[in-house]
């Protein structure tokens, strides 16, 4: 049973002078519950597009999206999003920052504080509490982000590129943070990536997709073992999906140029 | 030695050590004052165009005691604060409103762009026609000279809030309005201060030319009394009061960004 569900979904963009975009043409795309879902495809395909219709941030012109069968309408807490910017408010702290979306729900102090010292323990940011963001680095401030999407408990969690800005060193290690998270909390979670070691290293599934307009090209399952942890880029059977991705993902990258 | 600290100072965007620093902006500060004291008491210059330094502080003392110099600040600064305060609470709900809100740029942005580029300095007989030539003369001036500007300003400020902060908060649950007043106003803060600041400066400079065109008191008009006598040295004092006061205000915004908004980056 599919936790969420894209029907057909088109969208174009109609720019003010000039013929309208096709950015994404006719996806379709299930995630079932618990599954932790990657598209990756080249830059410019649509993939944070598709992102953001799955927030409910933009509307598709055609389709439908469905979240345990309710379609997808409007922005709202049961998805909840890390974004590749930084995204904290810099007037909160990040015990603040991890309990905002707690805050405007309505959920009594006490129990906010719970939540809060539950999740910035989960992303190893004790004794950070009362710091701002501007004080935090990067990685610092995207684990903060990735606490505050869960602190709200949402059905889906969409991450669009969240560690696309860091270094090599701490991409690596949010990963594996990642991953250890997902392994128990068993969240499904939507992500997009240009970064194919990523995907393989994270997804159940991946999804590969075409240069603009974008269309999911294929689907390929992630069959290695969980749980799974940085190392795992050098085996034989990783290399091998390695290269079965590039393949798809390089024709579209010269299509893309071209 | 002496040459590679020298081609350390000369690169570009690279810092220096701060006693270096402070040596040279005292050094400047030190040698200007020389050289006013040389050209006033060497007699390179008449007396009557430029007073000695002794002169001007002189000129402060008796300013003090006879009290016109508190009468005449406190009339400028009463009027500056009032033309400004107003302004500033029109200024700021508007802006933000105008760089978030596209019907209310439709709106506002095009009426303002036409009147930010008048030089309010040409509108000073009209407004004297319309207003007189008191106190609220002034504030108008100062008024109409500020709201512009800070409208523009604070519309930017606004238009540069990163949409990514808007959009998350809707995905952790917001609605519309949450988002305008948790999420979009504190986040235009800093700016809003900071363009305060900035548009307290060019005041300064419309009350001056609304106090030198008609004026029975203020900075502006001491000035210029000053020169019909030919006193240059209260002239030299006015316009240190006025660069004085400057100064503290901006200090005072300085002072209370970092106090009120401690997370806020440098702007």
């Amino acid at each position: 049973m599919s936790k969420l569900k894209l029907d057909k979904v088109t969208l174009e963009f109609f720019p003010r002078t000039g013929a309208p975009v096709l950015a994404l043409d006719d996806v379709s795309l299930d995630v079932s519950d618990q599954e932790f879902a990657v598209i990756v495809g080249p830059s410019g395909c649509g993939k944070s597009s598709l992102l953001r219709l799955v927030a409910g941030l933009v509307e598709p012109t055609r389709g439908r999206i469905t979240l345990d069968g309710t379609p997808v309408t409007r922005p709202g807490k049961d998805r909840g999003m890390v974004f590749q910017s930084y995204t904290l408010f810099p007037w909160l702290n990040v015990r603040d920052n991890v309990e905002f979306g707690l805050r405007i729900g309505g959920v009594p102090a006490e129990k906010r504080r719970h939540i809060s010292d539950h999740f910035i323990k989960e992303v190893g940011l004790e004794g950070f509490e009362s710091a701002y963001p501007k004080q935090l680095s990067g990685g610092m401030m995207q684990r903060v982000a990735l606490a505050r999407a869960l602190a709200n408990d949402p059905e889906v969690l969409l991450m669009d590129e969240p560690f696309g800005a860091l270094d090599s060193q701490t991409r690596s290690l949010m990963q594996e943070l990642l991953l250890e998270i997902w392994e128990h909390s068993q969240k499904t979670v939507l992500f997009i990536t240009h970064d194919i070691d990523e995907a393989i290293l994270l997804g159940d599934r991946v999804h590969v997709m075409t240069a603009r307009p974008g269309r999911i090209k294929e689907r390929v399952e992630i069959d290695l073992k969980r749980p799974r942890h940085v190392d795992l880029l050098t085996s034989p059977e990783f290399i091998a999906l390695k290269r079965r991705i590039m393949g798809l993902i390089h024709d579209e990258a010269v299509r893309a140029m071209g | 030695m002496l040459r590679s600290t020298f081609d350390a100072y000369a690169a570009p965007k690279k810092e220096i050590p701060r006693s270096v620093y402070l040596t040279v902006s005292a050094a400047v500060g030190v040698s200007l004052l020389l050289l006013w004291c040389v050209l006033s008491y060497g007699g390179f210059v008449r007396s009557d165009f430029l007073p000695t330094p002794i002169e001007v502080l002189q000129a402060g003392i008796d300013g003090i005691e006879d009290g016109s110099l508190a009468v005449n600040t406190a009339a400028s600064v009463g009027e500056i604060m009032s033309g400004f305060i107003i302004a500033s609470i029109l200024a700021v709900p508007l802006g933000i409103l105008m760089g978030s809100f596209k019907i209310a740029e439709a709106a506002i942005e095009p009426v303002t762009n036409f009147i930010r580029y008048l030089p309010v300095s040409a509108l000073i007989p009209l407004l004297i026609l319309w207003v007189g030539i008191g106190i609220e003369e002034k504030v108008t001036v100062i008024f109409i000279g500020t709201l512009f500007q800070q409208l523009i300003l604070v519309a930017d400020v606004s238009r540069n809030v990163s949409s990514d902060l808007l959009d998350v908060s809707y995905t952790l649950g917001a609605n519309r309005r949450t988002v305008v007043t948790r999420v979009l106003i504190p986040a235009t803060l800093p700016g809003v201060v900071d363009t305060l600041r900035v548009t307290l400066g060019w005041a300064w400079t419309y009350l001056v030319i609304a106090e030198f065109v008609a004026a029975n008191k203020g900075l502006g008009y001491f000035i210029l009394n000053s020169e019909r006598g030919l006193f240059t040295d209260r002239i030299f004092l006015g316009i240190a009061v006025i660069g004085l006061l400057g100064l503290i205000t901006d200090q005072l915004f300085k002072f209370l960004r970092d106090w009120l908004l401690p997370w806020a980056t440098e702007g």
